[in-house]
């Protein structure tokens, strides 16, 4: 669950205003797509919602977690509660398949008992089984992004957000990648997906939040077009 | 791969992974250490050495060189009348010759005529804090020409002791500061080959505790191994020191402290300076990848 109340963000750095009144919200079970061109804010939406970085004023509401106050001792386990998908995968290169995922356990304290359980089930939901001895840079794009998917679900999170999944993708494994999150959308798991794929958004018929400038300029089953 | 398997892997791994700064480090600590120790140590043996000197509540009052042994005799009197005053023993000339022959090598003393000895008194006091002004009453009586008081070798001892703690103080805080700065830096060296994998870790949500632990037992394994280096080489050099300085002198008025009796302080504080600077420098080296 995401409630965003007209969030600002203002990069000092940069002096750059990326946010200029966010507002939407996500409800538990609910897919979106979140859209936009280059530079309109998406990234910065989801690294305030991962509490990367802080808004410079408004009120975002992340599974409970008030991401505006949180304190930084409450961020772990906040961040227990997203799995988090980039377009780059972020796996570990000397780790195998089946210990990137069972890393994500393994660094939350989870026993090994539950470890050797879970990891294989997320393995086989993501379509992976039987690739679990092998190394990253031995598995294609689309496998690599699965691994990352299954590491992002394996400590079983309550809502999976993600900027641009499909980005190192080609159009067949990008809406191969997008049935899995449905999938685990079904299942029952909140998604927030960054993307921007015109044909792919409109392959699927689910909400879809457009920023431009910084702010929501449409937020509906037809956001996209309303974007262009 | 257990949970602390991982933990102290990790920790081993950083420091093979970078062993030109990790020898650097545990160099730089065990220098320090070594210092450190060398600083205390003096201390130590010039603290027992006042206290040596405190304990000796007997002073040495030399009578006017052209003052006659039969005259010199006759100021016992007085000598004694004086307050505070327990006993005196007068020594001759010949005496006090012969007793600082007795203590030293013969041949180097010959030729060495009784006439450049004084006749002198021994005098024991009730109380040695009243030893300054005691030495002040009996220079006063005429035909004493000076008041030897070891205080003044005491209060010597003091002052420069003191100089070497305030030396040392600012030198041990300058040396801890350079130990804990190089370990730091070590140990980002292994922060930074394995950011992507702190950048998971606090992803998926792992406490900060848990991100830091490889990193501070990496410290500690450096802290503990300069420590224990520091001190063997310590206790060499202190022995192969103390020998020297012990076979030099013939007499023994420098008593010296042996390690035996220091060794479990030199252990302990080691020990501590080296976990400390350890943990710390693995703490901080990973400070800034706990922020946000
Ligand atoms: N760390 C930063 N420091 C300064 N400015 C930043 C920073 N990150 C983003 N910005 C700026 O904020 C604005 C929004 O950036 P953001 O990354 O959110 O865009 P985006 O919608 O994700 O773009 P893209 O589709 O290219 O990924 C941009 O103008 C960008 O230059
Ligand atoms: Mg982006």
């Amino acid at each position: 669950m995401v409630e965003m109340r007209n969030v600002r963000k203002i990069y000092d750095s940069s002096n750059t205003v990326a946010l200029d009144g966010i507002d939407f919200s996500v409800e538990d079970g609910e897919f979106v797509f979140l859209v936009g061109s280059s530079g309109s804010g998406k990234s910065t939406i989801i690294k305030l919602i991962t509490g990367e970085i802080r808004p410079t004023s408004g009120k975002i509401i992340v599974n409970d977690y008030d991401m505006a106050k949180i304190r930084r001792g409450k961020l772990p386990k906040m961040r227990r509660t997203l799995g988090v998908i980039f377009q780059d995968f972020r796996l570990i290169d000397n780790m195998t398949v089946y210990d990137n995922v069972a890393f994500a356990m393994r660094v939350v304290g989870a026993r090994n008992r539950d470890i050797r359980k879970r990891v294989p089930y997320v393995l086989d939901l993501v379509g992976l089984d039987g690739r679990e001895r092998r190394l990253p840079n031995e598995l294609s794009g689309g496998e690599q992004q699965r691994v990352a998917i299954a590491r992002a679900l394996v400590n079983n999170p309550r809502m999976i957000v993600a900027d641009e999944p499909t980005g190192n993708l080609d159009p067949v494994r990008s809406l191969e990648l997008m049935l899995l999150f449905e999938k685990i959308n079904d299942m029952g798991t909140t998604v927030l997906v960054v993307t921007h794929e015109k044909e792919l958004v409109n392959a699927f018929s689910k909400r879809v939040v457009a920023i431009d400038g910084g702010q929501v300029i449409s937020d509906g089953m037809d956001g996209y077009f309303a974007y262009e | 791969m257990s949970r602390l398997g991982y933990l102290f892997g990790e920790g081993f791994r950083g420091i093979f992974k970078h062993g030109f700064m990790s020898f650097a480090s545990v160099t730089i600590i065990i220098a320090c250490l070594i210092i450190m120790g060398t600083i205390s140590l003096l201390c130590v043996n010039i603290d027992t050495l006042i206290d040596d000197l405190e304990d000796q509540n007997e002073i040495v009052a030399f009578i006017d060189e052209d003052m006659g042994e039969i005259q010199a005799a006759a100021l016992e009197q007085e000598i004694v009348g004086t307050d505070n005053v327990a006993s005196a023993e007068f020594v001759s000339r010949e005496e006090a010759m012969d007793n600082f022959m007795g203590n030293y090598d013969a041949a180097l003393m010959e030729g060495v005529d009784a006439t450049v000895f004084r006749h002198r008194y021994v005098i024991q006091l009730d109380d040695i804090a009243e030893m300054a002004k005691t030495k002040q009453e009996l220079e006063t009586i005429p035909g004493i020409a000076k008041v030897n008081a070891h205080l003044d070798y005491a209060d010597s001892f003091i002052k420069i002791r003191n100089i070497i703690t305030v030396v040392s103080f600012v030198l041990i805080g300058v040396l801890v500061f350079v130990s804990f700065f190089i370990m730091s830096n070590t140990i980002k060296l292994a922060t930074y080959s394995r950011r992507e994998e702190i950048a998971i870790m606090k992803m998926v949500g792992a406490s900060n505790s848990f991100i830091r632990l490889p990193f501070v037992i990496e410290g500690l394994i450096l802290g503990l191994l300069g420590s224990l280096l520091a001190f063997v080489i310590m206790w060499g050099l202190y022995n192969a020191l103390s020998s020297r300085i012990i076979s030099s002198f013939s007499v023994s008025f420098l008593h010296i402290v042996p390690f035996s009796s220091v060794r479990e302080f030199v252990l302990a504080g080691f020990l501590a300076v080296g976990i400390l600077v350890g943990a710390f420098g693995g703490v901080n080296a990973i400070r800034n990848y706990l922020k946000v």
